[in-house]
C-alpha cells in the first residue's frame, strides 16, 4: 500500500510504517523555528476573504505564520498582501484590524505607502536623504504569490511553490463543498462579520491534525451532545441522513491534504431537518435538492471536517467555517475562524445559523471549548524530558487504505479509508504528518511536486 | 430631583448593588439553576468581539448585537443548555471545576423607568473582574464593563439585558466556559 511506508524527517520522528510520531515535532523550539522556514514561507497560507476588503483603500490586517500581513484593494481595485513592517526600522505599519485608508503613514518616522506597497512618502526626503533614496526600492514587502478562489484569499512567500490551484489539486472540489452555496451555486457564500481570534496553548498541529478527520474523540464531545444544542433540539448537529451515507476519510498523499466526508446513497429520500422552523427547513430542502440536480454525484458528497496543508480547517455542514492556525511558538496558537453562510439565504436562516455556529465554535462554542481543553492538557503532559521518549500511536487503521475507491458508479478522487464500518482510522492524520515531514526534509519544491514521495521513493529502494 | 427621590434612588442603589453581589455569589458557588432564575425569560445576554479602529471609526469598534459573529449572543434557552453541559460532569473544560471569582465594582444606576420611586426598570452600569484559575496553574483575568437592565418582577429583580464589553482583543483565553 502506497501510502503507508513513510519514514520522514530525522531518523524516523515521522514513522509512518509503524504508525508512530515522536513528541518532539510538537514540542521542541528547535524543530519549530525549523517548521516556521520550511512550511510556513513556503506553503500557500488563508490570508482572508475578498468580501472583507470590498472597496479601494479598503484593508484587513491579517496573519502569515508568526507574521502580521496587510491584505489590502489599490486604488484599481487589486488586490495585495504585504508584509505588516516598514522597510526602514521595521515598525509594524497597520495596528489596526480593519479599515479604509489613502496611503498606511508609518508612525514611527512617517514613511507612507500607497495600497500598491509603493514608498510615496519619505520625511525630508530632499534634506536628509539629499534626493538619492531610491523609493522604488523600498516599497512593502509583498507575497510572491497570491490567489483569489471563490471569495477566499491564499498567499504564499515562495516564488517556487506551483500555483494555488496545482497546490490544491484534486482537493479543490471538496473545498468547493464549502465555498458553494448549499444549492451548489459557485462561489455563493459570504462572511459574516467578526473574525474570531483567541489563544489556545498547544502545539498548532493539534488542531489541524484534528480538523484533518479526528474521528475518533468522540468522548471529548459527549457533554454537548448531551446539552443537546442541534437545531432540532437534540444532539450536536442535524444531520439524520449521514445515517444512510458511507463515511469516508479521503487523503492526496502527494498534497497533504484530507477530508472527512459522506457520500451519500443516489436515491433516497431525504429526512427532513432543522426542523425547529419550517423556513430553515424548507431552505435546506430545496438546497439539497437543487444541489443533487446540478452536480450529479457530486451533490452527494458533503464533507465535514477538513485540513488544506498545512493550516487552514474548513467545517463545511453546518457551521461553516473557515480557521486559520496561526503558531505563535511552538507551545501557543492563535486560531482566527471566519463564519461563512449562502449570501442568497433569506435573512432568518443566515440568522439562524450565525446563532447556531456561536453556540457551536470558537471559545463560547459549546463542541470547541472541550476540545481546546485537550490540546492544552496533550500539549503541557507531552514537554517533559521523560515524556518526549515515548512517541504518540498514529496506528489506527493501517492498512485498509483504498486508491480507487468507488461507491454506487461514484469514483471518488483521493486515497479513501472506507469509515462506515470501522467507525474510525488515522489515516488522515498519517496523511498530515507525511507531507509535514516531506516538507521538513526537502530543499527544494521540486521535490516536493516531483510525485516521488518519500514512501514510494523508499519503498522502492 | 426632590428630598423623597434622592431616596427612592439610594434604595433602589442599594437593592441593586445587593443583587448583583448575590448573583456574583451564585455562579462563583456554581449554584447555576439559582442564577438561571435570576434571569428574565426574554433576557438577551450578548458580548461582542472587539476591534483595533481609528478613533473617527469607532461605531465600528464593536461587532453588533443580532448581526455579526459574537463571543456570546445568547437567550436563556441557551444560557440553561450551557448549565446543563457543565452539569453533565463530563464537560472537560470545566472538569475538573474551575476556582472563579467575580469582582464586581464601579456600580452606577444610570436610569430608571418610569421613575426613582417605581421602577420597573432599572439601567446599571458596573465593572467586571472575572478570575479564573483551573487545575494547578492555568489562570485568567477578564476586565471589562458590564451594562445591564434590571426589571422588576412580581417584586423581585431580573437580568433582562446584559451586554459585557471585554477588554480585549484576541480572545486571551482558550475558551469560555463561565458567565459574566
Ligand atoms: S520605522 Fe517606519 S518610518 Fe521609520
Ligand atoms: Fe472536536
Amino acid at each position: 500500500m502506497a501510502s503507508t511506508n513513510t519514514t520522514g524527517y530525522r531518523r524516523g520522528l515521522v514513522d509512518l510504517g509503524k504508525g508512530q510520531i515522536s513528541r518532539e515535532i510538537f514540542v521542541n523550539d528547535e524543530i519549530y523555528q525549523e517548521e516556521l522556514e520550511r512550511i510556513f514561507a513556503r506553503a500557500w497560507l488563508l490570508v482572508g476573504h475578498e468580501s472583507q476588503i470590498p472597496n479601494p483603500g479598503d484593508f484587513f490586517v491579517s496573519s502569515m505564520g508568526e507574521e502580521s500581513v496587510i491584505l489590502c484593494r489599490d486604488r484599481a481595485h487589486k488586490v495585495h498582501v504585504f508584509l505588516n513592517s516598514c522597510r526602514h526600522r521595521g515598525m509594524k505599519v497597520c495596528r489596526y484590524d480593519e479599515g479604509n485608508a489613502a496611503v498606511l503613514t508609518c508612525p514611527y518616522h512617517g514613511w507612507s505607502y500607497s495600497t500598491d506597497g509603493r514608498l510615496v512618502g519619505v520625511p525630508y526626503f530632499r534634506e536628509a536623504y539629499h534626493g538619492s533614496l531610491d523609493r522604488s526600492r523600498w516599497g512593502l514587502a509583498e507575497v510572491a504569490q497570491l490567489c483569489l478562489y471563490k471569495g477566499t484569499v491564499w498567499a504564499s512567500w515562495d516564488p517556487a511553490a506551483p500555483p494555488f490551484l496545482e497546490y490544491l489539486g484534486d482537493f479543490l472540489p471538496y473545498i468547493d463543498l464549502t465555498l458553494d452555496a448549499w444549492d451548489g451555486s459557485d462561489g455563493g457564500t459570504e462572511i459574516l462579520s467578526g473574525i474570531q481570534k483567541w489563544r489556545v496553548p498547544c502545539n498548532w498541529k493539534f488542531p489541524a491534525e484534528n480538523f484533518s478527520g479526528d474521528s475518533y474523540h468522540n468522548i471529548s464531545h459527549r457533554s454537548v451532545d448531551l446539552a443537546g444544542i442541534g437545531p432540532s433540539g437534540s444532539g450536536r448537529r442535524d444531520m439524520p441522513e449521514l445515517l444512510m451515507a458511507r463515511k469516508l476519510h479521503i487523503a492526496f498523499p502527494e498534497h497533504g491534504h484530507q477530508t472527512t466526508s459522506y457520500l451519500l446513497p443516489k436515491e433516497v429520500a431525504l429526512p427532513p431537518a432543522y426542523q425547529h422552523s419550517s423556513v430553515v427547513s424548507e431552505y435546506f430542502r430545496e438546497c439539497e435538492e437543487a444541489r443533487r440536480n446540478k452536480r450529479g454525484d457530486w451533490g452527494r458528497m458533503i464533507a465535514l471536517v477538513g485540513e488544506v496543508f498545512p493550516n487552514t480547517a474548513f467545517l463545511a455542514r453546518q457551521p461553516r467555517t473557515l480557521a486559520a492556525w496561526h503558531p505563535r511558538g511552538a507551545h501557543e496558537t492563535e486560531v482566527w475562524r471566519w463564519f461563512l453562510v449562502d449570501r442568497n439565504a433569506p435573512a432568518e436562516v443566515k440568522d439562524f445559523l450565525r446563532q447556531y455556529y456561536i453556540r457551536y465554535s470558537g471559545p463560547g462554542g459549546m463542541t470547541e471549548q472541550d476540545d481546546m481543553e485537550n490540546w492544552n492538557y496533550a500539549h503541557a503532559a507531552s514537554r517533559g524530558t521523560i515524556a518526549r521518549r515515548y512517541p504518540y500511536n498514529y496506528e489506527q487503521g493501517t492498512g485498509t487504505e483504498i486508491e480507487n475507491y468507488e461507491w454506487e458508479s461514484f469514483r471518488v478522487p483521493g486515497v479513501v479509508c472506507d469509515l462506515t464500518r470501522a467507525k474510525s482510522s488515522e489515516h488522515n492524520l498519517r496523511n498530515l504528518y507525511r507531507r509535514w515531514a516531506e516538507f521538513m526534509e526537502a530543499d527544494r519544491w521540486e521535490e516536493l511536486t516531483s510525485g516521488r514521495r518519500l514512501g514510494r521513493a523508499e519503498a522502492a529502494e | 430631583m426632590d428630598g423623597n427621590e434622592r431616596i427612592s434612588r439610594l434604595l433602589l442603589k442599594q437593592e441593586v448593588d445587593e443583587f448583583l453581589y448575590y448573583e456574583a455569589d451564585l455562579l462563583d458557588a456554581r449554584r447555576y439553576d439559582d442564577w438561571l432564575a435570576l434571569l428574565a425569560d426574554d433576557v438577551r445576554y450578548w458580548m461582542p468581539m472587539r476591534r483595533n479602529v481609528k478613533v473617527d471609526d469607532l461605531e465600528r469598534e464593536f461587532t453588533r448585537e443580532g448581526r455579526d459573529i459574537s463571543w456570546f449572543d445568547e437567550g436563556k434557552q441557551t444560557l440553561t443548555r450551557r448549565v446543563r453541559q457543565i452539569q453533565t460532569g463530563i464537560h472537560w473544560a470545566e472538569e475538573p471545576v474551575s476556582r472563579i471569582s467575580h469582582v464586581i465594582s464601579n456600580i452606577r444606576l444610570l436610569e430608571a423607568n418610569p421613575s426613582w420611586a417605581e421602577p420597573a426598570e432599572v439601567a446599571v452600569g458596573c465593572r467586571f473582574l472575572v478570575y479564573r484559575n483551573r487545575v494547578e496553574t492555568e489562570t485568567d483575568i477578564l476586565v471589562g464593563k458590564r451594562e445591564d437592565l434590571l426589571r422588576r418582577v412580581e417584586g423581585e429583580l431580573k437580568i433582562t439585558r446584559r451586554r459585557i464589553l471585554l477588554d480585549q482583543n484576541v480572545l486571551l483565553s482558550k475558551n469560555l466556559t463561565f458567565f459574566f
